[in-house]
């Protein structure tokens, strides 16, 4: 048996004296999130305190209840992990990230703010024919949502192999579905309310975990960066070349595509994820808005540069066989990390250990939330109450059926949480922005600036973004033809990339363009009119 | 419209009818406040966007630049890299600012008269 496998065990040992405490841990985050929940629950009564929370946070609350839905098990995992492994081309990952949030602040959150309700379809259909919009509007939420949950999905089963020794395909669903019954509680009881105040204490754990541990990196190098990269450096066995771009992707001409196809993917998906839009129907006005995408920013983007001490820190302090052994994409880096720093053997180690992995618990937990919400919302608000009763539902008929979506769509995330088992969870999420960008963002930028945009122009972006993007990624190696495919040992795949974004991007937009070129019918000048004139000045926001 | 969304709450004001938002649409105030808008934001957007590409383009097809050590082990990709966290935070302060100074009390005038006049 290899020295790196004895560690491992090692490692699940410490952690296993110490499953008290981490399970302890663990459920006091979870008595605290449901004590929030059903305070929330109580204080929830008609479809705006369910949907937008009463829109009454504040803009440092929702900045802070931003941060915590985007910052998921991707950024905290997944980065840290890439980077480990791969030294600098993890960190593209965490650009991307960020500076994609000047999409969202400079062309989305506040006309969106001042013309939507509650989803994203609200601005979608604005001009268009309702039904037809609002279906299409309420599909890509929903298979966003579920990539996105995909990704959330993998990253619970990892932790719970790694703390609880877990390694059995029943005990990881068990865990699975526990997340999954969670998060039904959280987003049917709790509402946009609740689940806004669990972002924001989880939030308030994942930054005080990580500069925790980037503060611990940073001592054991005397707060030199320059010797962190240089051991990193030498202890990945890539020398120099780690802290260089091309380690994953300089391979070949193919792998340099997908590199960019990851790249424009990161930068325009953020502002087409529904669970962030909806965010910002819980403030005020559309100024609180931008307020809080400003908070976000921060905050993002000090955790994302803390990433660097992350993912470098575990190159550095911890043996590449040890993370490959513990998971194969180093999703386990950055709670390997912790116990390296307090000392493997050491009490002070496992109590590390356990607090990451409760806070790596309590983002994903968070994330789940706020997806489910989103999808729920969406299901409830644009196909529910506008296409099947034709905007005649009432507020307590739309929450019923947003509660009860979410019941499925629990369902749904836990029976997929299965499938996702050895893929790098920022690849993964990464993928959910893709699609995102192909089939949501064109519509959103087209409607709000485009006057002759129709109504023809929306469903083809959006069916055609949404088929493409997903159609590709069916038949990338992501799904099968790869050792680290959810299929591995089956071959369908004859599209090269990983990441589908650099076609399906342009092939969404192209589309409603030509929709709305071909169409018949005029566009409706007299609603882009009001459109226009609310997005901008918020007249008759609410 | 076909099916429109349930009828507004009571909190919200009274909504001005669509010749109001046409009118105002067509007016020398709004087209100010757009242009103003529109003339920083868009650029700016693919300016940005520009300039990430670079940084993603660049990490592909110019590793040797991107390797070359500036001081100790920081190389310029690892200051590429950070620069872009600096230009987003930038870029988040400056367009705050304009908005601040040059769109809210545009917007905020046309709202208080549309709302107010209705």
């Amino acid at each position: 048996m290899s020295p790196s496998i004895t560690h491992i065990q090692l490692a699940a040992n410490e952690a296993s004296e110490h499953r008290p405490l981490i399970i302890t841990l663990f459920a006091l985050f979870v008595l605290a999130t449901l004590g929030i929940t059903v305070w929330a629950g109580r204080q929830t009564k008609d479809a705006a305190d369910f949907y937008a929370g009463g829109r009454q946070f504040s803009a440092f609350q929702n900045g802070l209840a931003v941060s915590g839905d985007y910052m998921s098990a991707a950024s905290f995992l997944g980065i840290a992990g890439a980077i480990a492994l791969f030294g600098y081309d993890g960190f593209l990952y965490s650009i991307g990230f960020l500076v994609a949030w000047l999409v969202a602040l400079l062309l989305v959150a506040e006309p969106l703010r001042n013309s939507g309700r509650y989803t994203m379809g609200d601005v979608l259909a604005y001009r268009m024919r309702q039904r037809p919009v609002r279906t299409a509007a309420g599909t890509s939420t929903i298979v966003v949502s579920i990539f996105y949950l995909l990704a959330q999905m993998a990253g619970a089963g990892v932790l719970v192999s790694l703390l609880l020794g877990i390694t059995s395909d029943a005990g990881k669903i068990l865990i699975v579905a526990l997340v999954g019954v969670l998060m039904v509680v959280y987003v049917s009881i709790g509402g946009m309310k609740g689940t806004t105040w669990v972002q924001m204490v989880k939030a308030v754990l994942l930054i005080g975990g990580t500069i925790l541990i980037t503060f611990l990196v940073l001592l054991k190098f005397n707060f030199n960066i320059s010797d962190l990269l240089g051991k990193a450096a030498e202890n990945s066995g890539a020398g120099a070349s780690f802290l260089e771009p091309g380690l994953q992707y300089g391979g070949s001409g193919t792998t340099k595509l997908d590199f960019i196809s990851l790249g424009i993917a990161l930068v325009l998906g953020t502002a087409g994820l529904p669970h962030i839009l909806i965010r910002f129907y819980t403030v005020p006005n559309a100024k609180a808005a931008r307020k809080s995408v400003n908070w976000a920013i921060g905050i993002i983007g000090g955790f994302y540069l803390m990433t660097i001490a992350l993912g470098f820190g575990a190159a550095a302090l911890i043996s590449r066989d040890e993370i490959i052994a513990s998971n194969p994409s180093g999703n386990t880096a950055a709670p390997l990390l912790a116990l390296h720093l307090g000392g493997v053997d050491s009490t002070w180690g496992a109590i590390l250990l356990a607090t990451i992995s409760a806070v790596a618990f309590a983002t994903i937990l968070a994330v789940v939330a706020g997806l489910t919400l989103a999808s729920s919302s969406s299901f409830a608000h644009d196909i529910y109450a506008n296409v099947i009763r034709k905007g005649k539902a009432t507020d307590k008929e739309e929450m019923k059926a947003a509660r009860l979506a979410t019941i499925f769509i629990g369902v749904v995330s836990i029976a997929l949480g299965a499938l996702a088992r050895d893929l790098n969870v920022a690849g993964l999420v990464a993928l959910a922005f893709a699609v995102a960008a192909s089939a949501n963002l064109p519509t959103i930028l087209y409607s709000l600036f485009w006057k002759r945009f129709t109504t023809q122009g929306a469903l083809w972006s959006i069916y055609g973004g949404l088929t493409v993007a997903v159609g590709l990624v069916l038949f990338s190696p992501v799904v099968s033809g790869d050792p680290t495919a959810m299929f591995p040992d089956v071959d369908f795949a004859w599209f090269p990339l990983k990441n589908p974004g650099i076609i399906s991007i342009p092939f969404g937009f192209l589309m409603g363009w030509l929709g709305t070129v071909l169409s018949k019918e005029e566009p409706d000048v007299k609603k882009f009119a009001e459109l226009e004139v609310r997005s901008l000045t918020g007249t008759g926001a609410h | 419209m076909a099916a429109e969304a349930p009828p507004p709450s009571a909190e919200q004001h009274k909504l001005p009818t669509p010749e109001e938002f046409t009118e105002v649409q067509e007016s020398a105030e709004f087209g100010e406040l757009r242009r103003s808008y529109r003339s920083f934001a868009f650029p700016l957007t693919i300016g940005f966007i520009v300039w990430y590409l670079l940084y993603v383009l660049l990490s592909n097809y110019a590793g040797g630049f991107m390797g070359t050590k500036l001081f100790g082990n920081i190389n310029v990709a690892f200051v590429f890299g950070v620069l872009q966290f600096l230009t987003t935070f930038l870029i988040a302060w400056w367009y705050s600012r304009h908005a601040a100074t040059h769109l809210d009390p545009k917007a905020e005038a046309i709202k208080t008269r549309m709302e107010g006049g209705a």
